[in-house]
């Protein structure tokens, strides 16, 4: 049983690292959701739910739907990066509570040709080096996690590279639960030896197979590199089903194995007309493994904005047709290393979308008898053809070797720009060796010709068993190198982890890192210089301009600029004010009735707006009326004269006021000109006065001589007992 | 020669629109299987340092030795026997237990002349 976290602390990083050299995982293997059809949930209904969290953060909005926080039937995972795991932990709970279940781990750049396992805990560039002391730090964070929120969590990362029966054992030693594998992969990105690479593979598969650890493939890396992503879908089923077919005859369940599929288009493209078909070309031939839906990375550019819509559509493609996993990518991809609140920015736009489509496919049939149908058909003939053209030319070696991939026009056109290897080349070349006949492996999970010795049954009875039955076998290595381990890091980050510092962050506890949005108001080449100059002027160390979009070639720029903070900001110097406590509501009710509470209300001053008020004072609203208050409402635009004569007529114990315009300070003069007036009129003390507004907070009651003021947020049960305990204090109670 | 490639594949193509959805599929995934079946043989007749580095490591020996042990028996020629089933010979020859056995192969060369 993992530890418990109790919510309103940080992780504890001390206590996970604490006697990790025994740490083994209470569980292995993948998990899928709890599916829930036809859930209820707050005022609704749903039809492709899971199981709800028991500890979630809803969408901004479900403050209006009971809190509800619906999730999705599908896995969705978020890729974290930030190349330091201790910081990474962090974001996986935050990305848990907002519900991602599928916690994909980046590698550090330059891992997969690193020929054998790495130790310790360096730091990484772009991802972490992932070592079996970070894995299980990591995973044992999860196990606490998993824990807090209600719903196990799929710890993920890539078995590629030279090292890759390796990396898959730790993995299966580690408990880790996702991975990607594919060895095309490493053949046509990292330039591994082509035979190498899928001789390990089997290897790496089998071990894989053996924990149960999902695998997903690597064909969307073709649309991210081809320079006509739209194109290559008949070569992306190719990709899918050599490593589908390969993986089964490795040994790998059908239901673990999954495509990573990206919707290949992106507007201003017309994109459902190149990624419905695909999608369900896909569906059609694949039907026995699972979708991992990915968005798309390849036209993502600076602008958050743009990139959130672009995935928005993306998951409208997975909606109608299938996903088992919906991948986010975070918005930010495309100017920097993801920032931490950009995974939660990415899962939000798919429960947002996936709730708002919810059941979509209950109004919609896709119409296959026009275009559709055809262009599904054209893609799968041509897929089938790219195959048969592989075997016509000596199989898939001599396939890579003549280019046949990553071209970037539509097969069987070619453009001469696929990737071509030499199957003598890359990294690894001529490293392997036949086995012989009395070739013997004493473990489990061991892929390919096996000779066990006479009366050995299992292959690891002749050792006494290996580390993936008996797993206190295991070789705990700590760290390798004194400088760069996480020891180091955190001393250097002690006062903002548990200190009394804090500084703003992005990736990196203490990284100090903003981002500043505003316009120029002049062309790009001279905004760009004047942002950088501002920045400078505002003391950020280190500014860089990450996203500019013209508004007009003269009239203006905008401009995001991200820098360093310089200071550090004290927690014990800060003044919090007092948590205002809410007496119970039975309380309040009484009280209420015991004095026949009536008030006024009104917005005051030359000011339209009426919402505010209304969603104070109405009961549907969970407004004061619902505690027993009688009100007099004047309306909006009402002379403070008028309110308070109103409240002597009616006999009111208090005056409500809404104030939402506060140009030159209005809103404090029509706050204090209410004080003013009722003490003149003699009633102050037979009156307690409230105002409201966006721009009112409670420090205002103090200054401007009522007895409590409130901001945005605000319920009725909060005016409500606020009455009550100035009635109280007056001892009118 | 990419006139004929064009050329081949109308022809395919023409050959492949007849067939029906399911016969379709069928003849995708024949065809993958057929791509990767060589493959997958070349994989069970061959192994590679990092296989058998994974299989040491199943054998509860750490990642920085099994380096230098799969280093010295692919040098003395007996990576085809695999590199446990080295490390357990010599552990069955000198009494000494797996991982001594891996750290006297590291520490002497000569400690695999004669094992097979």
């Amino acid at each position: 049983m993992a530890k418990q976290l109790d919510q309103n602390k940080k992780l504890d990083i001390d206590e996970l690292m604490k006697d990790l050299d025994t740490y083994h995982p209470p569980r292995k293997g993948w998990t899928w959701r709890e599916a829930a059809p036809g859930i209820k949930m707050g005022p609704f209904t749903y039809k492709g739910m899971s199981k709800p969290l028991k500890k979630s953060i809803g969408l901004p909005a479900s403050k209006y739907f009971d809190n509800i926080d619906p999730q999705p039937s599908c896995v969705i995972t978020s890729e974290i990066a930030s190349g330091r795991f201790e910081d990474d932990i962090r974001r996986m709970r935050m990305a848990a509570w907002h519900g991602a279940d599928h916690l994909m781990v980046i590698r550090t750049t330059g891992q997969s040709h690193i020929d054998g396992l790495m130790e310790g805990t360096p730091e990484g560039t772009g991802g972490v080096p992932i070592t079996r002391k970070q894995l299980r730090a990591s995973r044992k964070a999860c196990d606490q996690i998993e824990e807090e929120v209600g719903r196990p969590i799929n710890f993920h990362s890539y078995v590629s590279g030279v090292a890759g029966p390796e990396v898959a054992v730790l993995f299966a030693e580690e408990g880790v639960n996702g991975a990607h594998q594919d060895p095309q992969y490493n053949v046509l990105y990292r330039n591994v030896n082509m035979y190498r690479s899928f001789v390990d593979a089997a290897e790496a598969k089998k071990v894989m197979a053996g924990a149960r650890i999902f695998q997903i493939d690597g064909a969307h890396n073709a649309n991210a590199t081809a320079k006509a992503g739209w194109l290559v879908m008949p070569e992306l089923m190719v990709q899918h089903g050599i490593n589908c077919a390969y993986s089964v005859m490795a040994g790998m369940d059908k239901n673990l194995i999954g495509l990573s599929t990206v919707p290949p288009d992106a507007p201003p493209a017309p994109k459902l007309w190149y990624d419905l078909p695909y999608a369900i070309a896909l569906r059609d031939f694949f039907s026995e493994y699972k979708m991992r839906a990915q968005q798309n990375t390849r036209y993502i550019e600076a602008d958050i904005e743009e990139a959130v819509r672009t995935h928005t559509i993306d998951t409208l493609i997975s909606m109608l047709t299938s996903a088992d996993i919906q991948s986010t990518i975070t918005p930010d991809e495309g100017r920097n290393v993801p920032w931490h609140y950009n995974n939660i920015r990415g899962i939000q736009t798919v429960k947002q979308t996936w709730a708002a489509l919810d059941g979509i496919k209950d109004f919609l049939t896709l119409n296959m008898n026009g275009p559709l149908g055809q262009m599904i058909r054209d893609l799968k003939v041509r897929a089938v053809a790219f195959l048969e053209e592989v075997v016509e030319s000596g199989g898939y070696f001599a396939a890579v070797e003549k280019g046949f991939f990553v071209d970037s026009a539509k097969y069987p056109e070619r453009n001469g720009d696929g990737i071509a290897r030499d199957s003598k080349g890359g990294v690894g070349a001529d490293t392997l060796v036949a086995r012989d006949p009395d070739y013997f492996a004493p473990v489990c999970d061991h892929f390919g010709n096996n000779k066990l010795p006479a009366g050995v049954k299992k292959a690891c009875d002749a050792i006494g068993g290996c580390t993936l039955c008996k797993p206190e076998k295991i070789v705990f290595i700590d760290e390798l190198d004194a400088e760069d381990n996480v020891n180091v890091r955190l001393a250097a980050t002690k006062d903002y982890r548990s200190g009394d510092l804090l500084k703003p962050e992005a990736e990196w506890a203490g990284d100090g890192t903003v981002l500043l949005q505003f316009v120029v108001p002049d062309t790009e080449e001279i905004s760009r210089e004047a942002a950088l100059e501002m920045g400078r002027k505002l003391g950020l160390a280190d500014p860089q301009i990450v996203n500019m979009m013209m508004m007009h070639p003269a009239e203006g720029t905008f401009v995001e600029l991200k820098g360093k903070v310089q200071f550090d900001v004290k927690k014990s110097a800060l003044k919090i004010p007092p948590k205002e406590i809410i007496l119970p509501e039975e309380e309040i009710r009484d009280a209420i009735k015991k004095l026949g509470i009536h008030v006024v209300a009104a917005t005051v001053g030359e000011d339209e707006h009426s919402v505010g008020m209304r969603e104070i004072i109405d009961i549907k609203h969970g407004g004061i009326e619902k505690y027993g208050i009688k009100y007099t409402y004047l309306g909006t635009s009402v002379s403070i004269n008028k309110l308070v004569d109103a409240a002597i007529e009616t006999g009111s114990q208090a005056i409500l006021i809404s104030t939402i315009i506060s140009h030159n300070d209005v809103h404090r003069e029509n706050m204090r000109k209410l004080a003013e007036l009722c003490k003149e009129k003699g009633i102050r003390d037979k009156v307690v006065l409230i105002a409201g507004g966006t721009q009112v907070n409670r420090d205002m009651a103090a200054e401007t001589g009522l007895d409590a003021t409130f901001g945005r947020g605000t319920k009725g049960i909060h005016v409500a007992n606020a009455i009550v305990k100035t009635l109280k204090a007056r001892g009118v109670l | 020669m990419a006139d004929d490639r064009i050329a081949r594949f109308e022809k395919r193509q023409a050959e492949l629109t007849t067939m029906s959805d399911a016969d379709l599929k069928d003849r995708f995934w024949k065809l993958c299987n057929q791509v990767a079946q060589p493959i997958a043989d070349l994989a069970k007749t061959h192994t590679s340092p990092s296989i058998e580095r994974s299989v040491l490591l199943r054998m509860g020996i750490d990642s920085v030795s099994t380096h230098a042990v799969v280093t010295r028996i692919l040098e003395a020629g007996l990576l085809g026997k695999g590199a446990g089933n080295v490390v357990l010979k010599l552990s069955k020859k000198t009494g000494k237990d797996l991982r001594a056995a891996a750290q006297a192969i590291i520490d002497d060369k000569n400690s695999l002349n004669g094992l097979f």
